[in-house]
Parts: structure tokens; sequence; C-alpha cells
């Protein structure tokens, strides 16, 4: 017990010790015990093993083969007969000039700006909202459980309601902005156009918010109230005491945050599918369905996995930098 | 909801301008997460010219029509029942490979485990569009060769969403057995149980919210997963994810049978989320953040 209330490196250690005693103790001869406890845990894992090798580890070895193979319809029956392109998948892919290159490039900055954004909303509000309800207040916890439906509803019924509310006739969003409150001169498309990135990006920070606010709220339960109180006996007023005690301890937990929030809205499908179907809108062409559609709409799986091959590498440059960056002096055990 | 398993802040009381802040926050903050769940809501119980026209706040009159009419305008049980089955089949099996992965991973110092728990937490960051063409000729091609049908059935996608779920899974879960006293499984061991043994009889037992908050997250992914549903299913053994779709492709768009629809398959999640929070919020604390 006392083991686990260390940190989590030195836990590692003690486990490895407390693990060797019960052997000792029950005197069985050593050998067989040892064998046993070689051969357990990789049987134990086996059945994960398998299923993450078929499903992650292989298709994605396989991913990067047929970047380099000019897969089109005609070989996805016997995708191994497809020739070799070397890297002229590569090369269409980050052709600039052409027409495949440039909406690459298009959807890629599409992609950063609406992350950024999203990533941002959402940790704000969910810091700002998990800030607020730290301490008890009459009607925190049905507050709480209220604010985690976004994050509880299935993303399509989720997403189909929102579509629902900006539809240019019958929705909402319209009839508040136009009909109501008189914004705009006349009902304005929010599922096509320009105005589509600004509906997606509140449909994901409506969705991703309460992840940000779940996982804080759950960091802020680990800060010693005698902080607070130490602080306070000090002088130090809520502000400072949130600029001094509760953003620094929540650094741990914002730097798992904020990774995790990035990849997930960097890769999501769901919402943009859901929003506008097959073909997106160019304001609001994420990169995970632009690859989506440039493979199985064209049929061209070879300049779809070159595009997802990129987007990994990306994705890996991005996750390196961070980590080093965010990680300076502190070990990063855990992540 | 659980007050009394969080800390308090400073036992002093707030500024007034501190409380007006949070008031105002919090109220509008509401009214945002709230604000679809009533459209949703309201919408589902109009009648039809209602939803056609211009936006009402309040409806022409209430009909519980859309609630009857949405299982005939497109196949909804079967979509039901094949998200049931997916989702169920995937949530079991996965939660069960993962609370053996955990296990080992918690209590076992074995070559190779760093490696494993790193590599199985990479994959999470891993764009799902990257597998998607690969793992589509994998069960093209095993159906090809074995005549095990992978595409288009149910038991591809199952294969697909338990392996999504794992990672995660196995996470939280080595979270939650290390916060079980080692004393207790070693007892167990000395009093001759197996590791099996001592793995079902107190560390599972021990471990039970964990179980149940990695069970919700395996449910609600499988649940409300779109990519892979998208393209590995076919018109019997498509799953809500999709099937809702299909609504929106009609000549004739019936809002409120969408909404009805949308409610009838979020309340499942959402009622069995609220219920088990509880659980997924100290799992959370268990395994995410250290």
């Amino acid at each position: 017990m006392t083991t686990t209330a260390t940190s989590p490196a030195e836990a590692g250690e003690g486990r490895a010790v407390g693990k060797k005693t019960p052997g000792a103790a029950r005197g069985k001869s050593r050998r067989p015990g040892r064998i046993r406890r070689i051969g357990l845990p990789y049987l134990l894992l086996l059945p994960a093993l398998v299923l993450e090798l078929l499903v992650h580890l292989i298709p994605m070895v396989m991913g990067i083969v047929m970047s380099f193979r000019e897969l089109t319809q005609f070989y996805i029956r016997d995708w191994g007969s497809a020739p070799w392109s070397g890297f002229d998948n590569f090369k269409i892919a980050v052709d600039f000039d052409a027409p495949v290159g440039q909406a690459l490039l298009h959807s890629f900055f599409v992609t950063v700006l609406f992350t950024v954004l999203s990533v941002g909303l959402c940790w704000a509000i969910g810091t700002a909202a998990a800030i607020y309800m730290q301490e008890t207040f009459k009607g925190r916890g049905i507050l709480r459980a209220l604010f985690l439906i976004p994050y509880a509803l299935p993303v399509y019924a989720a997403v189909i309601t929102w579509v629902f509310m900006f539809q240019h006739d019958n929705g909402l969003v319209n009839h508040v902005l136009h009909d109501q409150l008189g914004v705009t001169d006349k009902p304005s498309f929010w599922l096509i156009g320009d105005n589509s990135f600004y509906a997606l990006l509140t449909v994901s920070v409506w969705k991703g918010w309460p992840f940000a606010f779940l996982i804080v709220m759950a960091g802020l339960q680990n800060i010693p109230k005698e902080m607070y109180e130490a602080a306070a006996l000090d002088g130090a007023g809520l502000w400072q005491q949130l600029r001094r005690i509760t953003l620094p301890s929540l650094r741990p937990v914002n730097q798992v945050l904020v990774l995790v929030l990035f990849l997930w809205t960097f890769n999501d499908f769901n919402t943009p599918y859901v929003m506008f179907g097959k073909a997106a809108p160019k304001a609001a062409d994420l990169i995970s369905v632009h690859i989506y559609q440039s493979s199985f709409v064209t049929w061209n799986f070879g300049t779809g996995s070159a595009m997802s091959v990129l987007l990994l590498l990306f994705l890996l440059v991005v996750t390196g930098v961070y980590l080093a960056l965010t990680s300076r002096g502190r070990k990063t055990a855990d992540v | 909801m659980s007050d009394t398993t969080v800390r308090h802040r400073s036992p002093m009381a707030a500024p007034r301008s501190f409380v007006w802040s949070r008031r105002i926050f919090l109220t509008l903050l509401a009214g945002f997460v709230l604000l679809p769940v009533f459209v949703m809501v309201s919408s589902s119980l109009k009648p039809l010219q209602d939803v056609q026209g211009e936006f009402r706040w309040i409806p022409s009159g209430l009909t519980i029509r859309p609630y009857v009419d949405i299982w005939s305008t497109v196949p909804l049980a079967k979509y039901f029942t094949n998200s049931v089955i997916v989702a169920g089949a995937a949530t079991v099996c996965s939660v069960i490979i993962a609370v053996f992965a955990a296990y080992a991973v918690s209590r076992y110092r074995f070559r190779g485990k760093r490696v494993f728990t790193v590599t199985v937490l990479s994959t999470q960051m891993l764009p799902g569009i990257l597998f998607l063409l690969p793992l589509f000729l994998i069960y093209v091609n095993i159906g090809n060769a074995t005549g095990i049908a992978l595409f288009g059935s149910r038991g591809g996608l199952i294969l697909t969403y338990m392996t999504f779920t794992l990672p995660f899974s196995i996470w939280m879960l080595i979270g939650y057995f290390e916060s079980v006293p080692r004393d207790l499984d070693e007892a167990a061991l000395v009093d001759g149980c197996g590791p099996l043994g001592a793995l079902f009889r107190i560390i599972v037992p021990a471990a039970i919210p964990g179980i149940v908050a990695v069970a919700v997250y395996s449910f609600m992914t499988a649940w409300g997963e779109v990519l892979f549903a998208s393209v590995m299913t076919n018109e019997t053994t498509r799953t809500l994810s999709v099937g809702l779709g299909a609504y929106a492709n009609l000549n004739d768009v019936y809002w409120n049978q969408i909404m009805a629809a949308s409610l009838v398959v979020s309340v499942p999640v959402v009622a069995g989320f609220l219920l088990l929070q509880r659980y997924l919020v100290t799992g959370l604390t268990a395994g995410a953040v250290k």
C-alpha cells in the first residue's frame, strides 16, 4: 500500500521487490516458479498482442507499403500485384502546383486552424468550468452530470441535431440570428460555403469541452486543500491562488490533456463526416475526410495511403516536439 | 454527484464577484450545452409541418407520431439490433482481454513490458484513416482466402472495435489494479490460489468500479463510431451510426423523426453514462491523471 502512494517511477521499483517475496515465502522450488512467472505474463498479454498486431500494427505497416504502390481499383482484389511506384504517390500528394497537392495543402491548413481553435476553446472552457465548480455549491452535482451530456451522446445523434439547427430555412440558428435578433440581413447558409468552418468549430467545441472538464476536474481533486489554506493565510487572493497553485498544479494533467485533445481533434472524422457527408465544403475540408474521399470516392488507395503516411509523420513530429518541449526537466514516465 | 469524495477549496466564503461570475458563466455554458438537447427533445414531439417551416420554440401541438413512424421509415430496429450486438460483444471481449493484459503489466515484471505499454498507447494517436484502407483490404483478402467473412459482417466490426478500445482500457485498468493493495493478492497466492484465482477472486472484485468505467467507455466508443462502420457494413449489418444517416437521404427529410430516432439511440448510452459517470471520473483519476 505504501508503494502505491509514492511516485509512479518508485512504485515500479517497489512492485518488482514486492513480487519476489511471496515466491520465497512459499518455499517452493525456484525453477518451475520462475518459468511460470516468465511465461504467464506473455500468455496474459497474448490476446491483446494478437489483436493489436492484426488491427493496428500490420495494417499500419501495410499502409506504408501501399503508399509506395500504384494501387488503384484494378488491384484491390489482389493488392500484392499492384506495381511498385517508388515515391510517385508522395510526389502527387505534395505537388502543390497540381490540383491534388493544392487541395491537400488547403485541407491541411484548414485542419491546423480548426484544431488550434477547437483545442484552445475546449481547454479554456473545460478548465474554467472545472475551476468554477471546484467548490461545492447548490446544484453542482446536477450541473456536472448535465455538462457531461455532450460527451455521452453518440456523435452522430448530436451532430445530426446540430445539422438540423444549422438548416437554412427551418433551423434554430437562423431563426434566432435573423428572425429574432436581426443580426444578419438574410438567413445564412451554415453547412455550405465559408460559414461551414464556424459551424464545424461550434459543434466540435460543444462535443469536446466536457472531456477537458472531466480531466481537469479529476486533476483538481489531487491538489491538497492545505495548499490553499496556507496561501489564504499568507493573504493570497482567489486570483493569486489560481495563478500560483491551481494552474501550476495542473501542469502535468494539461500536458497529457492538450496532446490527447490535439490528436483527437486533428484526426476527427466522425464530426465532419456526419455534418457534411462525403464531400465537405472547402472551408471545412478536414484532412481525415479529405483522405477518405481521395481514397474511397476515387478508389485511388495508393495516393490515399501516401497522404495518410504524411499525416502520420506530421503527427509524430508534432508529438515528439511537444513532449520534448513540455517535459524538459521532468520525467515523462507515464506519457 | 459525489461531493464527499471531492476536496473542497478554501473554507472561507468566496467573494461576491466570484459567485456572480460563476453564476453567469455556468448559466451560459448550461444554455450552450442544453440547446441541442432541447431541440432534439422538442422537435421529436412536433408535427411534421412544425419542423418543415420556420423553427418554432414552442410546438403548435405535441404528437408521438414520430416515435411510431421511425421504425417503419427506415429499418431502425435492425440497425438497433446490429448496434447492440456489435457494441455489446466488442465491450465484453475488450474488457476481458484488457483485464488480462492489465494484470500482467501491473503485477509482473517481464522483458518488453515498457515496449508493450508504449506501443499499445501510441496506437491511440494514429489516424484511423491510416488503418482503414489496409484493414479493409486485409478483411477482404482473409474473406477470399478462408471464407471467413470479416468484411461486411458484424464479426469484423466487433474485432475492429474491441481493438480500438483496448489501449485506453488497458491503461485505465493498470491504474486501477495498481491501487488494489498488493498484499491482498499476494496473500491469496500464499494460500494456494493460482494467479488466475488471485486475479478473479481478489483483484477483479476490488477493481469493479474501474472495470465498469472501462466497459462504459468501450460501449460508448463502439456505439458511436462512424468511419469504420460506414465502410465495413452492408445493408444487413448496418449499425445505427450509419443507419441514422439514411433518414437524411430520403426525398423528404422528416426532421421530427430524425430527432426522435436520435433520442432513442442516445437514451441507452446517456443514461448508462450518467448512472456510471462517478466510476468513470474515478477511473480517469486512477488511470490517466498520474
